[in-house]
């Protein structure tokens, strides 16, 4: 499946680059209108990255983020991670419980519950975005969620992925409010079977 | 200055005193060290997944418990260390995200730290410190200086096994 994923033509790479552009922008506008900023949005980075490298695209393994995971079940199954790095995340709450700007300091139960809304109406958007896209129904499961070194948080996914091959496709998306305040990277990590589904039903 | 070797995920390296052995950021990943105190060689192998023979794609043998440990014994062999003074340590197997219907693939954690302790046992190697388990991360080292394996995490601590 390595090498499903190592000969990917360019105009596949730009219809997954598309994908991941739609699916962050109705995202994107979901937690806009939650916390009412306005948020940018870079083009997002498709890539084929080796396993061991993945952490690196978040500051490294050791960097200690809060991570959102949603399992996407479906014809493709994926999965999904919203990373924040822990300053962006408790940022985050103090926005969503109408704290002061550095109340948050750490996690109880509420502020972990927001922050896993905040992962179920962003995956939401993405899916809905990838069906008008694809026509392929895509349910997530309930979220979960971690504080902890990116690589660990990380690994979640690497092993499934670590079954099939030593590479992963990462379509990934980096968020920001206008004050920087608020940064987070939106994974969606097709597993190794659906990507050739997800190309077919594009055409490419 | 004892040179800081950093391990990354599926891979293993090797050394002597004074090098320190460091794999950052393990979650349901094993970090199994081998370590030979009168030569003070060693190593530490960061595996992902429990068996080779089940994945479909095993070339980097380091990604598995099975082949990575054997490969890093025959390397640290090679170097001089003595398979019967070899002891084992490991830490990491967690379980990151607790879902009420955990699919195999979510206790990996599990899987890697019973594989691993199998296979040292078939190699009758004794694994003389474990910090396996739990839903936290942790990043690991070896110093090869003294053998001393420490367990670094976020809350929850840390500790020398």
């Amino acid at each position: 499946m390595s090498d499903d994923i190592a000969s990917l033509s360019p105009v596949q790479m730009d219809a997954l680059r598309e994908i991941g552009n739609v699916g962050a922008g109705n995202s994107a506008t979901a937690l806009s209108q939650i916390i009412n900023r306005r948020i940018d949005m870079d083009v997002p980075r498709v890539s084929i990255v080796p396993l061991e490298e993945v952490p690196e695209l978040v500051g490294g393994p050791d960097t200690m983020v809060v991570g959102v995971f949603l399992r996407v079940y479906g014809k493709a199954p994926s999965n999904i991670l919203f990373l924040l790095p822990r300053d962006s995340a408790f940022y985050l709450v103090d926005m969503l419980m109408g704290k002061k700007h550095g109340d948050t300091q750490k996690l109880d139960f509420m502020d972990e519950s927001a922050l896993m809304e905040i992962g179920n109406i962003l995956s939401g958007a993405y899916l809905n975005a990838l069906f008008n896209f694809t026509n392929i129904s895509l349910l997530p499961s309930i979220p979960a969620l971690a504080m902890d070194m990116a690589g660990a948080i990380l690994s979640v996914v690497l092993v499934q992925l670590g079954q099939m091959g030593d590479h992963a496709l990462v379509i990934e998306t980096e968020f920001k409010t206008e004050d920087d305040g608020i940064k987070g990277h939106f994974f969606l990590v097709p597993d190794p079977g659906s990507l050739e589904i997800i190309l077919q039903a594009v055409g490419v | 200055m004892p040179d800081l070797v950093k391990v990354g995920m599926a891979d293993y390296k090797v050394g002597r005193a004074p090098d320190i052995l460091i794999s950052y950021g393990l979650g349901s990943c094993i970090g199994i060290s081998l370590y030979d105190p009168q030569t003070k060689i060693g190593g530490l192998l960061h595996i992902m997944l429990p068996d080779s023979s089940k994945s479909r794609s095993n070339e980097n043998r380091a990604k598995f418990a099975d082949t990575g440990i054997k490969d890093m014994l025959q390397e640290l062999i090679s170097m001089g260390a003595a398979k019967s003074r070899l002891v084992a340590k490991l830490a990491g197997g967690a379980q990151m995200f607790a879902f009420a219907n955990a699919s195999d693939i979510m206790r990996v954690g599990l899987r890697n730290a019973t594989a691993s302790k199998e296979i040292l046992a078939s190699l009758s190697i004794p694994v003389v410190g474990e910090d396996t388990g739990g839903n936290y991360g942790r990043t690991v080292q070896i110093d090869l200086a003294n053998g001393v394996y420490k367990v670094k995490t976020i809350d929850k601590g840390d500790k020398e096994i």
